[in-house]
């Protein structure tokens, strides 16, 4: 009798820290959300995103968090009719976590969303983005998967296999390099997304790759047998379709085999220089291909730049870039659909759906960028090279 | 008399593990219908399902079998592409989504089963610290496995290669496992009854086996494998049953997680995601099933309950579970416990 009360109470709390957590969250929503960090006055849209804040890959998420704060904070600045509310959330770089965050978004009522930062995530909350009929445009969640076959789901960064293409095709028109090495991660979506496209493009335009060896998971931290095998083939420029972790070890150990080929990354590879505890200088004359330029003469990118060194301290890369461009498309699609605040998600969708498919947007990352019915983006991809610890533009 | 008791307790414990299980659906399943629960919840309602499986299984293996196994995550991996793979080739047959998520369970199940049982008969003539390593390593290298496995389906069936894409789909054909893009279009069609019909299962196949003549003499070797195999026990032969058992279910709930996402990889499968299983078991107490399953449903739902805490949200975490660990081990707090429920105490001497 006694432990069947006492198997009871158990029950009881076991229901009761259910009940607990789920009104922990509404009454947490309901009020204010702890990530929101700028509330506008009056009725605001309510934009959110979720992204890697935390973990291997926060450079990413903290980085978009930031850009698009800043575009909402001038929004929110002029005073306009069409005000921003914003709200970003941890996803760890992982799907099921990325589900999570996306849901506890919702809760929070959001009217449109930025997707999220990193590929894989991305693909499953676009899947939610889809069923709950909120629009989503993603600053840089660049694999195929997250948009195809999604009509309100969109791209703001290029494509994985744009990347690889585009690399190829850039190599070989500046002629940077005669006799080519990839080292390419073989368990991630957006370094084999690159790898194939940058492979067949570069037998298409005759570039001779000589070494192709891969790294995974687990063991991303020894580069020795790659290296070697990238040097003792001859190999004078090294194409590195990687994030930029494994690519500053790379790039160090390389240094210490004396091996100082030309190195040549994609977007993942901004970031590089505001890692924590990376010697920049290991990164001199890195090429890497990103339509953002920090460094750009147009009185945008610099006073974007400048807001933003003022409030965090570092210059920023395309992934802060990408997500400010986001909050001004939305910006300029909501004007000219006169979007009100008080619409429903899913009649924003529809409204977002036919703005996005006819408007030219020019922002930080391109001008006359447009977008067609899948939500792919069209713009031209800058070469930039790092010099004294620098991005500058490679034209 | 007196073991007319003995023999209903153990009964009653486990029909209270039922009611706990089928308690909460209900309150639940009412909260979703009323309205009145928020999407974070809904959206991990089948998760914790799927968690609450492998923190049984895993609990069968560790608690009732007495063996650490550090890779169990692995057999979540084998059933969740596995299952998947049939779920995706069945559904242009089948239509219906509850069918289409139990084949794959079923089937997931049965290759993890079949993967446990390979596995087992080498790996359970090891002993302790060997037997933790092996699984590890297993589990690595299942995940190694799948990074590099390519399955398409078209209009002439399955093609399958490693290392590289030499499927050549035909033209209406789709990819089902990408290598590292891991599961691409997984059909999304788990629903939290369906998971807790899979909890219920799994508890009846466990109390079954457990209260069976093979649970006692499972129990047996755990408990002392010399004196168990001069009473004439064969030993791996229910270490064996033991730890296939378990596979399986781990199989089955690995089918459950993935059928709630859109997309999965296999690094989701590592070796963090065997620890997190391994800890809601000793949580929750070895042998313990009620508890595996409190923890697992409780240690799934605080990350997103401690969103709040924004960046220091995993610290919190962690400081929480530390508590809970010292809590559950101190003396002074049973014996706080002890006076606020009566009675308490005598009965945990009963239990032991």
């Amino acid at each position: 009798m006694k432990k069947k009360l006492l198997s009871l109470a158990l029950a009881g709390v076991m229901v009761l820290g259910l009940c607990a957590c789920g009104g922990e969250t509404t009454d947490e929503t309901s009020t204010e959300g702890t990530e929101t960090t700028s509330t506008a006055q009056g009725a605001a849209f309510k934009i959110g995103g979720t992204g890697p804040l935390t973990g291997s890959a926060a450079i990413y998420g903290i980085a978009a968090k930031n850009g698009a704060q800043i575009a909402v904070d001038e929004i929110n600045a002029l005073g306009g009719d069409i005000q921003f509310e914003l709200r970003y959330e941890d996803d760890v770089h992982d799907a099921e976590k990325a589900v999570n965050a996306y849901n506890t978004l919702k809760d929070w009522g959001m009217q449109l969303s930025l997707g999220s930062v990193t590929s894989k995530p991305a693909e499953a909350t676009s899947v939610e983005n889809y069923s709950d009929r909120i629009f989503a445009l993603t600053p840089s969640a660049s694999s195929v998967a997250t948009i195809e076959g999604k009509d309100n789901v969109f791209q703001m960064c290029f494509a994985d296999p744009n990347q690889g293409a585009a690399s190829a095709q850039y190599i070989s028109e500046k002629q940077l390099g005669t006799k080519i090495a990839v080292i390419w991660k073989n368990d991630d979506v957006y370094s084999k997304g690159i790898h194939e496209t940058f492979l067949e493009k570069a037998e298409e335009l005759g570039l001779e790759v000589v070494s192709d060896t891969t790294f995974a998971d687990g063991n991303d931290t020894d580069f020795s047998v790659q290296l070697s095998d990238a040097q003792s083939k001859g190999a004078d420029l090294v194409f590195l379709p990687m994030y930029y972790q494994p690519a500053s070890l790379i790039l160090a150990q390389a240094k210490n085999m004396n091996y100082s080929p030309k190195w040549f990354g994609v977007d993942g590879m901004d970031g590089i220089l505001t890692m924590e505890g990376f010697d920049a200088t290991l990164a001199e004359g890195v090429m890497l291909l990103t339509p953002f330029n920090a460094d750009a003469e147009d009185e945008k990118t610099q006073n974007f730049v400048k807001t933003y060194q003022e409030k965090f301290g570092e210059v920023p890369n395309q992934f802060a870039a990408d997500a400010y461009d986001c909050v001004y498309a939305y910006y300029e699609a909501l004007t000219n659909a006169k979007a009100t605040p008080d619409m429903d998600a899913s009649t924003l969708c529809d409204l977002m759906i036919q703005q996005f498919t006819s408007m030219t947007f020019s922002g930080l990352t391109g001008t006359e960028v447009t977008w067609d019915a899948t939500g792919a983006v069209s713009k031209d991809p800058k070469g930039m090279v790092i010099e004294n610890g620098a991005y500058v533009g490679l034209d | 008399m007196k073991k007319r008791i003995r023999w209903n307790k153990t009964t009653r414990n486990n029909y209270i593990t039922y009611a706990v299980v089928i308690l909460a659906f209900v309150v639940m399943q009412a909260m979703v219908s009323a309205g009145s629960i928020s999407s974070t919840l809904k959206g991990m309602l089948v998760p914790i399902c799927a968690y609450v499986v492998m923190a049984i299984s895993l609990n069968l293996t560790v608690g009732i079998l007495g063996e650490l196994s550090l890779g169990h995550a692995g057999f979540m991996s084998v059933g969740a592409f596995t299952g998947v793979t049939a779920a995706v080739a069945l559904s242009n047959h089948v239509s219906s989504g509850p069918v289409l998520l139990i084949v794959g369970m079923v089937v997931g199940a049965l290759f993890a089963a079949l993967i446990g049982f390979l596995i087992g008969i080498p790996v359970l003539r090891l002993k302790g610290d060997y037997l933790a390593i092996v699984t590890l390593a297993f589990g690595e290298i299942i995940k190694g496995i799948f990074n590099n496995l390519y399955v398409g389906l078209d209009s002439s069936g399955l093609h399958m290669s490693l290392l590289s894409d030499k499927t050549n789909l035909d033209e209406a054909g789709q990819m089902v496992i990408g290598g590292p893009m891991g599961l691409e279009t997984i059909p999304k069609v788990a629903t939290f009854p369906i998971g807790v019909l899979l909890v219920l299962v799994s508890l009846v196949i466990i109390f079954h086996l457990v209260g069976s003549r093979a649970g006692r003499a499972i129990m047996a070797v755990r408990d002392n494998r010399i004196a168990a195999e001069s009473i004439g026990i064969n030993v791996t032969k229910y270490k064996l049953m033991a730890f296939t058992v378990s596979a399986a279910l781990a199989g089955a709930a690995g089918t459950l997680f993935a059928m709630n996402y859109s997309t999965l990889v296999a690094n989701k499968f590592d070796f963090n995601t065997s620890i997190l299983i391994l800890v809601f078991v000793v949580l929750g107490g070895l042998g313990n099933m009620l508890g595996s399953i409190i923890a697992a449903t409780a240690l799934t739902i605080l990350p997103e309950a401690l969103r709040q805490f924004s960046d220091y949200r995993m610290l919190v975490y962690a400081i929480v579970l530390i508590l809970v660990m010292l809590a559950t081990n101190n003396d002074t707090f049973k014996a706080f416990l002890a006076r606020l429920i009566p009675g308490r105490k005598k009965n945990e001497k009963e239990v032991v």
